[in-house]
């Protein structure tokens, strides 16, 4: 078992066309997911690698069965390309792209209420079902199959943290970057949920970092509706304050999100939080004991 | 990218919300003509730099200068910009090293009856922009929500509508204004929530925002960020004032890189922005000081790797340099390709720890081992890597 990923999955990437795009898709084929073709406005009609291409998303829904996107268009028109997948009645989008204006994704929001839509991301590596499929650029061969669900707001501090899973023999149910803007489509909780009602997982890793407060709010819901072992890593302790840290929305902002107050607030919850990126792997572990 | 407080008055004039009538100076004698040209018996001189708390902030050069004084003439003007011009404010927000003031902004009086706050930021919890009102103008809204959080007003600021007039005026009530000061609101605050929405800010904050006496809000004071991510459709360039940025930051910008200079003496190259940060706390936790963050991307070539080098050895604290690589679809051999071309052209004058993992790893440790680059030193994970760093700097 896994989650939002699985053996239903029809994915086509949005903006195929594109030197990241083809290459990250003929990635997710190679690793077995069902990628059945890829839109880009003006070429439709038109192959890539084996890809047929369309003009628009309900054109390849209609012709492929397509049920998920990746998107790779860039950032000036990248909002527009998440509304047109929802609209288009896509009901899973991972947003790759990095660098969306964030008034942009204020406006995409309300969309995908309206059309029962998740988005995941942006600015993310994507999603894994190990052994299944994946939506996403990370590398397929660090994730193991497995049962610990792991959520990261960063993408290679995902990979770090599913290669120490690895070496302990600990794969994942699903693995999902959920991206660093400050506005993004799924949050900490909405994952939670998921993988407290997924009986593949037995145990789950979030990855945060500073800046807003999407940790303590996942901390509070921990505690009041998840039962699985939950460990966790907050990056920047170290972060000044009133620095963006490379993430758009990685920033302490006069006070408020740091990693302190994070750690404090996954610790009361009783997450076993890893003192640094080299325990993410131990700590999931320790989560582990802890219950049994 | 933030803007000076005399640009975001100049863009807030020009976009209808109302702001004192005010006139740059960069020099003694352009303060005082500006004084004489504003021609009330009072006018507030002003520092432009990138950081609030400059009313209470004083100058290295002159402890009792403050940067920002009410002067009553001309001369006071001039008298006053000869000691803040060309010398170092330092506020509570600007760190001890202060920052040089090479602008004024001479603005004239007004008759004050309330003193407000007001900041339209984004709400994550929402997704949405959300204008925040207090009674308590002047204030840190920080210290406002912790102490009377009673006192904070919030409205969502729809994206496609902007602010309603209905809004406006709810915040009005609450906020106790008067008659004609609500109807000044219903103008003003829709006004200024389009100025963010228009622009693409990620913060507009007015404080204070001031009531006249007869019943008017103008914007006192204007602090305006930029989302850098919609800089493309805006043509912001010329309001950038790159003095007051780091200099290796902006070269770093042009590079492609993500750099944040810090006070340590380990330098850190790191793919990926939360392992860069990760690294950084890795190192402390180890007992060093991290001199920076450095995310090369997931894309890094022979350019950029020699580029980042070069601007973390080009900060003199630096005596050790770490670099950490998760390979993921960028292989770890050609990073080692990069790293040892790199390595060369800038000429290493500090030890080099290298840990690498990921993708064609093998392939990047035999490179490296083979290299003839001796002075390299290899870590198998992130403990030994940090260990070894910090041992660099003890032996």
């Amino acid at each position: 078992m896994s989650i939002l990923v699985n053996e239903e999955t029809r994915v086509i990437t949005q903006g195929i066309t594109g030197r990241a795009g083809l290459f990250h898709s003929q990635k997710c084929r190679e690793y077995g997911t069902p990628l059945v073709g890829g839109v880009t406005p003006g070429k439709g009609g038109t192959k890539i690698d084996g890809f047929p291409v369309f003009d628009s998303v309900a054109d390849a829904v209609e012709k492929t069965g397509a049920n998920a996107s990746m998107i790779f268009v860039p950032p000036p028109f990248c909002g527009d390309a998440i509304m047109e997948a929802a609209d288009a009645g896509i009901k899973l989008i991972v947003a790759i792209t990095e660098g969306i204006p964030v008034l942009d994704m204020a406006k995409v929001m309300p969309q995908l209420k309206e059309h029962d839509c998740r988005l995941i991301g942006p600015n993310c590596p994507g999603i894994i079902t190990p052994g299944i499929a994946k939506i996403g650029i990370m590398p397929g061969y660090i994730h193991q199959e497995g049962n610990v669900g792991l959520i990261s707001k960063s993408g290679t501090l995902t990979y770090e943290a599913a290669w120490q899973l690895g070496n302990i023999g600990l794969g994942q149910s699903t693995a999902i970057g959920i991206g660093g803007d400050p506005i993004i489509g799924s949050t900490f909780i909405d994952l939670l949920e998921m993988f407290e009602n997924d009986p593949g997982t037995e145990s789950i890793l979030m990855i945060g970092e500073i800046g807003g407060n999407a940790e303590e709010q996942a901390a509070d819901f921990i505690k009041a509706n998840v039962t699985k072992p939950v460990a966790a890593f907050i990056a920047g302790v170290t972060a000044p304050p009133g620095r963006r840290m490379g993430h758009a929305g990685a920033i302490i902002a006069r006070g408020a999100g740091t990693a302190a107050e994070k750690i404090a607030a996954l610790q009361a919850a009783g997450v076993e939080v890893a003192e640094s990126p080299a325990d993410m792997g131990a700590a999931v572990q320790r989560a582990i004991a802890n219950r049994s | 990218m933030k803007i000076h407080e005399y640009q975001a008055k100049q863009l807030f004039a020009a976009a209808g919300v109302a702001v004192p009538e005010g006139v740059v100076a960069k020099t003694a004698d352009e303060a005082a003509d500006a004084f004489n040209q504003l021609g009330g018996e009072i006018a507030v001189v002003k520092s432009q730099i990138h950081a609030g708390g400059r009313g209470k902030g004083r100058f290295k050069e002159h402890p009792d200068q403050a940067g920002v004084v009410l002067v009553r003439s001309a001369d006071e003007a001039r008298e006053n910009a000869e000691r803040m011009l060309g010398s170092t404010l330092v506020t509570l927000q600007t760190g001890e090293e202060g920052k040089t003031v090479n602008t004024l902004y001479v603005e004239a009086g007004l008759d004050i009856a309330r003193e407000l706050y007001l900041g339209v930021i984004i709400d994550r919890e929402s997704n949405s922009p959300v204008l925040i009102m207090s009674s308590e103008g002047g204030m840190e809204i920080e210290e406002v929500a912790k102490d009377t959080p009673e006192k904070i007003f919030r409205e969502p600021v729809d994206v496609g509508l902007g602010l309603q007039k209905f809004q406006a005026r709810k915040l009005a009530y609450k906020l106790g204004l008067d008659v004609e000061a609500v109807r000044s609101a219903e103008k003003f605050l829709p006004t200024l929530c389009n100025f963010f929405l228009e622009n693409d800010c990620s913060v507009t904050e007015v404080n204070p925002l001031v009531v006249t006496t007869d019943g008017q809000l103008v914007a006192l004071d204007a602090k305006v960020t930029f989302d850098d991510n919609s800089l493309f459709r805006h043509q912001f360039e010329e309001l950038r004032d790159l003095s007051e940025e780091e200099e290796t930051e902006v070269r770093a910008a042009q590079a492609g890189l993500s750099y944040v200079k810090l006070d340590g003496n380990i330098g850190c190259l790191v793919n990926g922005a939360g392992l860069a940060m990760s690294t950084m706390d890795l190192i402390k936790l180890h007992g060093g000081e991290p001199a920076n963050f450095l995310d090369v991307g997931g894309g890094a070539n022979v350019d950029q790797v020699t580029e980042a080098f070069r601007i973390i050895l080009a900060d003199d604290n630096v005596q050790a340099v770490l670099v950490n690589i998760f390979g993921g679809i960028m292989k770890c051999d050609t990073i080692v390709d990069a790293l040892l071309t790199a390595y060369e052209k800038v000429g290493f004058t500090v030890p080099l720890v290298v840990r690498l993992e990921g993708t064609n790893v093998e392939l990047a440790r035999e490179k490296l081992s083979t290299s003839g680059k001796d002075d390299i030193i290899t870590a198998t994970d992130l403990t030994d890597a940090a260990q070894k760093v910090v041992a660099t700097l003890t032996s």
